[in-house]
């Protein structure tokens, strides 16, 4: 046993409403920028949907994430080395930009600029990249928000497999629920093994899945290689970038930006003990149903001696091991078995999980509950649960049961427990004691900004030579050397000013027409 | 004139290998985030597919090559080989990879001057280069047709011994360039040149390239340690 540390994240879509604001302070903070405008770190979906970049889920069409060979190891499914070596002079897998969308802006300065005349000036659609007028934008990162769009869309997404049509068509019948989503920060990354030059990274110490901006040779074997399509390629820099987990403010024992603004409360960060010696033997099992389980059993209870006292001879801090202790992700996926990771099926062993929403009773399902007061029973809601588990168990529904009934069963017990009547009967049959009940109650309900978060700060002291950093700012995008000297670069740098395109800022300032 | 080819072919291969050497040093000390093959696959595909696997393919034959035909000429004496099959394999090899390699390289000037979003974010060094890669390469395939005319192999002995001079900072390495025709002559100062451009291009991308051997030894997963091993 080799135990490591890392900071996890839990989603409960039960609770997302879709509102986007996690996507857009995630923009404001790190993807506001040239080259990055394409590109959402953190991206809300509606499901069912095909999603951002479209079909990202099908990696028949992709070829993301890992696949099991015949003598029982994975290699990534864009192929060995030396098959992603062979697609490095162009890459096939690769989406394009208008599988993502063609960043746009629009005309606003003949808004202003517009002469006297008989119709009122439109602002028309400009791309950002090339600044030129386009007649109709095509497609956007939330193109099928809210089952917008047309229903032959929607029956390309993969989760739908199996399911009657009708349901993901007919208005009257259909369902829909928000995926939010952000880079998974894998156990077994596939945009790390296939990296050509080694710059991507798992830190030890919190498990954050990095991108080397200086190693970054821009092979863009990571971008097809994760199957989340969450590595998106910096056209200005011609680096990779990804999402951070807002490490900065981890480190300090902050949550992300996209955490700590969520206006629904649903975002859970905290530590998660695991088995570092397995991690390869749990993302090989043979069955790709059971990949769920061998992840949650890489996971270690960080109560038990003797894995603290493995874990302190491994380098974790007591301030780790504390946090551990009350970390709302042990609880949430370990200990209630709520959360569940997105397409186990890829073998990443993902580490942002899910609790799969509740719905209103299905339109389909003859039912007497709506005449009681009874709540319904998880067969009989609106989203099919052979959809939630395509998304979040490889297809098998007992685990996702499970997880509805006892959020179900903690409705019914706090129902009866304020409106009187016997709220322990069918706490049994899910497993859960009244105890839990309650603190699942806490944690759900409640979730307070404490429960949520808890983040031990990481002991930059021990990690990094700060004397060294003196005087400097961080990493900044623009400064083309490490003193951050402006102007003209003699090594070709990015000073990329081109004639045709117009940034959004000039454009405000109308000092450029298109 | 002798001046001009003494300072051409004596002077002038050390100031490019120079400037190639330490400003590739310079930049990756000093300058590493803008060290990149810039690749431009994102914003349209377009013809890169054939066009960049024939440019590369090619222009790694052409590169080991001239390595091979001009710094260590013993090998065809080892496989047995005389100067007249060393000068035949040269230019058939040469000849179909330089065509492979012009043809791929046509369809990426191309590519970059016509689709709008590439040609909206390209570079003028992104231009330089290419240019200059198809200029020296023309002159290179022009060779073929003085070859044609000396099948002897008699051209091969004065450039290797050229290279070798050089390579050994011997003095009176001129005096063999002299020898050679004036398209070889041309086609090796642009080479040159070549070199001298890396660092300022993303050409520097090539020594990337051959570090790519690393990655088939490297296991699959990088973490970079935490707390207990610093």
């Amino acid at each position: 046993m080799r135990v490591r540390a890392q900071v996890a994240m839990v989603m409960n879509l039960d609770k997302c409403i879709g509102c986007h604001t996690c996507s857009i302070t995630c923009k404001n903070v790190w993807t506001s920028r040239e080259g990055m405008e394409y590109v959402w770190f953190n991206n809300v979906e509606t499901k069912p949907g095909v999603g951002y970049p479209h079909e990202w889920e099908n990696q028949e069409r992709w070829n993301g994430g890992w696949e099991r060979k015949d003598n029982g190891t994975i290699k990534p499914k864009q192929g060995a080395r030396w098959q992603i070596l062979t697609n490095i002079f162009s890459n096939p897998n690769l989406p394009q930009l208008d599988d993502y969308y063609e960043p746009f802006t629009f005309d606003y300065n003949t808004l202003q600029h517009a002469p006297e005349g008989s119709t009122v000036p439109t602002a028309r659609p400009m791309s950002i990249i090339t600044g030129e007028v386009k007649d109709k934008i095509e497609w956007g990162p939330n193109w099928d928000d809210d089952l917008g769009g047309e229903s032959a869309e929607r029956l390309k997404d993969v989760n739908a497999d199996g399911i009657d049509p009708d349901r993901l068509a007919a208005f009257e019948n259909t369902f829909l629920f928000y995926l939010p989503r952000i880079c998974e920060h894998c156990l077994n990354p596939t945009c790390v093994a296939s990296c050509p030059s080694g710059s991507i990274y798992k830190r030890e110490e919190d498990g954050i899945v990095l991108v080397d901006q200086d190693k970054c040779r821009g092979w863009r074997m990571c971008v097809s290689g994760c199957p989340y399509k969450k590595i998106y390629y910096n056209w200005h820099t011609g680096k990779a970038e990804k999402c951070t987990f807002c490490y900065p403010r981890i480190e300090s024992g902050q949550p992300t930006i996209c955490s700590e603004t969520c206006v629904g409360r649903l975002r859970y960060l905290g530590v998660l003990l695991y088995d570092a010696d397995r991690i390869e033997q749990s993302a090989s099992v043979e069955q790709e149903q059971d990949l769920y389980e061998a992840q949650l059993g890489l996971f270690l209870d960080p109560k038990d001696p003797a894995v603290q006292a493995q874990a302190r001879q491994d380098g974790i801090s007591d301030n780790w091991l504390e946090a551990a202790k009350r970390s709302p992700v042990y609880k949430l996926a370990v200990e209630w078995r709520l959360a569940f990771p997105l397409h186990p099926e890829y073998r990443t062993l993902p580490m942002v999980w899910y609790i799969p929403p509740l719905s209103p009773v299905s339109n389909s399902v003859k039912t007497a509950h709506a005449e009681t007061d009874e709540l319904p029973d998880s067969s009989s809601l609106r989203i099919p649960v052979r959809y939630l588990a395509h998304l979040l168990t490889a297809g098998k529904e007992e685990p996702i049961v499970r997880a509805l009934d006892r959020l179900l069963a903690m409705r019914r017990y706090m129902r009866k427990k304020d409106m009187g009547g016997d709220a322990v009967m069918s706490l049994p049959r899910v497993g859960l004691s009244e105890n839990q009940i309650e603190e699942m109650y806490r944690y759900l309900a409640i979730a307070d900004y404490e429960d949520r978060y808890v983040i031990p700060t990481s002991h930059q002291e021990a990690l990094s030579h700060s004397f060294d950093d003196q005087g400097s700012c961080g990493f900044s995008a623009d400064s083309r050397f490490s003193e951050g000297v402006t102007g003209a670069s003699l090594f070709a740098g990015k000073e990329r000013s081109n004639a045709q395109l117009i940034s959004v800022d000039e454009i405000r300032r109308g000092n450029r027409r298109p | 004139m002798a001046n001009l080819h003494e300072f051409f072919f004596q002077i002038y291969p050390y100031i490019a290998g120079s400037v190639f050497l330490l400003g590739s040093v310079l930049r990756f000390e000093r300058g590493q985030y803008t060290w990149t093959s810039d690749s431009s696959e994102l914003l349209r595909r377009g013809t890169l597919r054939f066009g960049s696997n024939l440019f590369h393919i090619g222009v790694l034959f052409l590169f080991m090559g001239h390595v091979i035909g001009i710094l260590m000429p013993e090998v065809f004496g080892i496989m047995g080989i005389g100067l007249r099959g060393h000068q035949l394999t040269a230019m058939i090899s040469g000849g179909l990879f330089g065509f492979a390699c012009l043809v791929g390289l046509v369809m990426l000037i191309h590519r970059r001057m016509t689709e709008p979003r590439i040609r909206a974010t390209t570079r003028v060094m992104d231009l330089v280069v290419l240019i200059w890669i198809l200029i020296t390469l023309s002159f290179g395939l022009c060779t073929l047709y003085f070859s044609a005319q000396e099948l002897s192999g008699s051209n091969l002995i004065p450039l290797s011994q050229w290279a070798r001079h050089i390579m050994t900072f011997h003095g009176g390495a001129a005096s063999f360039a002299m020898e050679l025709p004036l398209v070889y002559q041309i086609h090796m100062v642009l080479g040159m040149t070549l070199f001298a451009l890396i660092p300022f291009s993303r050409l520097v991308h090539i020594w990337s390239g051959f570090a790519l051997v690393v990655y088939l030894l490297r296991p699959y997963q990088v973490m970079r340690p935490g707390l207990r091993q610093r």
